[in-house]
């Protein structure tokens, strides 16, 4: 079941309805479900997480009843289905990263950001979490944020540090 | 020094672009296979090849295409398969970073020997950065006239569109992908039909992996029986190998199929041996699915002779003292790893990848992985390490698609070659939390085999 905590009434602008347009074009004709991923990313990248009023209206767009929305957005763990920091740290914690310190690189963000997995700072700034093989083992440990999904590899604590000074002297702006 | 095939200009500044790639004889294969060639004559040349499935299963690949069904009026498709997940697995990342031209010039070739005038290059979502390079690449091809209508005047229409992911394991498995490439949740179909016959929209289908899908420019380049000549019986060719873990040199290495495991893990030319001058402990030679080995049985097979980087010697011996060649992901433990956290940790990544369509494997993962932690974390008993064996032994061959296999295999591997570690964890249940059971007597030479 989809337990919802909290929802976020959103109206896809002009621009974003052109993207959807053009990932449906890649389809044949009646087969626009496929774009469902697709455009679960393009609404995550704007919004930073999918509320159900998003996913109902991506289900209209696409033509699709909401619970086949609802299904994939909890299959798949790239969706986020609550709010997340501005910047969602994603670390790599399956084996061939832990050979190389993925699991020290974790405790560090946890005390440095003072919140613990899944939580967000109380600035809104940052969320972390573990996630499983980025499949980048031979750069680890390694860590992503998204919507670009930039990766950051050879992490040491001093670069994680780095990292976050950076992204805090970025702020909530772009 | 191996000959190199895919990455053989990877180190070209530019390389990446479709000017340089073209320069350096990027192409050639689309000229020569649509110009100069049908597609029976691709195909035909990819089975001479002796091209094996990149991804892991190590499928003929020019055999898979002979079984794609022909109806008229039905379109036909292929999906190029990267979805890499597997745990040690980063080839098909660094192909498509460094030199993604190689697998649109694949995807053009293949298609055509196919028939598809759609292809698909199904993404894991994480590696937003690069599908946007391969977007690029695309359009590159595209605006050279190599994709399109009528590509280079020979009449044949090819576009191909790239998917993303939304990260899930599970849709590295075939018919999963092609759920998910429908825009559902990533549940394997069951077999038959065979995506071949029924995959895609319910039209006949091939899905590659990445690198099986590039190594077809070299093979139409230089024609099957030259690739074929590479590497060592059923092994042909080159074979991108991920290494990872204690090593001096992680990274992706090209290999010719055939190179000594000791060679790879110790020469400078690759791994360049252990890192901080410790000791091999253990490997996962194929990704995190196979069959761990114990340093005893890494460079040499259980009968004495070297153990080779093909797929028959890594699996010499069988699961009683073998392993796989996999996807290729090259795991290395120094003495210093823990083989019972490592176990653990893998059990838990096949629990949250599960795709919870198959009891079995929905239910027996997330058991296993809550006994290993009791373990671990110095509370288990010896009837636990028991329960373990028996709880692979009911997932291995009980499920829809090979994820239960690939679950059970690394917890079976850590429990017939490491089982002392495992009851030393029991048995010390405070020292095991301050210190690591070390290398132990797991690099001793083994007792000769009788037969």
């Amino acid at each position: 079941m989809l337990s919802v905590q909290e929802n976020l009434p959103v109206e896809f602008s002009e621009q974003l309805l052109a993207k959807f347009a053009e990932v449906v074009s890649r389809y044949p004709a009646g087969k626009q479900k496929s774009a469902l991923l697709p455009i679960l990313h393009l609404v995550q990248a704007e919004y930073g997480w999918l509320s159900t009023d998003a996913m109902d209206k991506v289900a209209a767009y696409l033509q699709i009843k909401p619970i086949e929305v609802y299904e994939v957005a909890t299959f798949y763990t790239m969706y986020f289905l609550k709010p997340q920091g501005k910047y969602a740290l994603e670390v790599c914690r399956t084996g061939p990263c832990c050979l190389v310190g993925a699991e020290r690189i974790m405790r560090h963000i946890e005390q440095r950001l003072g919140v613990k997995e899944g939580e967000v700072t109380p600035d809104g700034l940052f969320s972390w979490r573990g996630v499983e093989c980025l499949a980048a083992c031979g750069f680890g440990p390694v860590l992503q944020i998204g919507p670009e999904y930039t990766f950051y590899e050879n992490l040491t604590e001093e670069s994680v540090d780095a990292l976050i000074d950076t992204l805090k002297n970025k702020g909530l702006g772009q | 020094m191996g000959r190199k095939l895919l990455l053989e200009h990877i180190n070209e500044p530019g390389i990446n672009t479709f000017a340089v790639y073209r320069q350096k004889g990027g192409y050639r294969a689309v000229e020569k296979a649509l110009k100069t060639m049908s597609p029976d004559d691709v195909v035909e040349e990819v089975k001479k090849s002796g091209l094996r499935g990149r991804g892991g299963a190590g499928f003929p690949t020019g055999m898979k295409w002979s079984f794609l069904a022909k109806p008229e009026g039905v379109p036909r498709y292929l999906v190029c398969n990267g979805d890499e997940s597997e745990p040690g697995t980063f080839k098909d990342r660094y192909l498509m970073t460094h030199i993604p031209h190689a697998l649109v010039e694949g995807m053009i070739v293949s298609s055509y020997a196919l028939g598809a005038n759609t292809s698909y290059i199904y993404v894991r979502g994480e590696m937003m950065p690069q599908i946007r390079i391969l977007e690029n690449a695309i359009a590159e091809a595209k605006a050279a006239g190599f994709l399109g209508n009528n590509i280079l005047g020979t009449g044949y229409n090819l576009e191909i569109y790239v998917q993303p992911g939304g990260g899930a394991y599970i849709c590295g498995e075939e018919t999963a992908l092609l759920e998910s490439l429908e825009g559902k949740r990533g549940n394997p179909r069951i077999k038959p039909p065979f995506p071949a016959i029924a995959g895609l929209y319910g039209c006949p289908t091939v899905v590659n992996n990445v690198e099986s899908i590039a190594a077809t420019v070299p093979i139409i380049n230089d024609g099957g029986e030259e690739y074929a000549k590479i590497g060592i019986e059923r092994s042909t060719g080159t074979k991108l190998i991920s290494a990872s873990g204690n090593i001096n040199k992680p990274g992706v290495y090209e290999i010719e199929l055939g190179v000594p495991v000791e060679e790879f893990i110790y020469s400078d030319e690759y791994c360049g041996g252990i890192a901080n001058g410790k000791k091999l402990k253990a490997l996962v030679a194929g990704g995190s699915s196979v069959p761990i080995l114990p340093a005893n049985l890494i460079t040499k097979t259980a009968t004495g002779n070297p153990r080779l980087m093909t797929y028959e010697s890594l699996a010499d011996g069988g699961f009683q003292t073998g392993s796989m060649m996999g996807s290729g992901g090259f795991i290395v433990f120094d003495e210093d790893q823990c083989i019972v956290r490592n176990t653990w940790n893998f059990a838990r990544f096949y629990h949250h990848e599960s795709c919870g369509q198959c009891s079995p494997c929905r239910e027996g993962t997330g058991w296993m992985e809550k006994v290993l932690h009791k373990i671990e974390l110095g509370h288990g008993s010896m009837e636990d390490i028991d329960l373990l064996w028996d709880i692979q032994r009911k997932i291995e061959g009980n499920t829809i698609c090979p994820l239960g296999d690939a679950a059970a295999w690394p917890v079976a591997a850590a429990i017939r070659h490491f089982r002392d570690e495992f009851e030393w964890h029991v048995l010390n249940p405070q020292e095991s939390q301050t210190r690591n059971y070390g290398l132990a007597h797991y690099a001793d030479p083994l007792e000769p085999v009788v037969q």
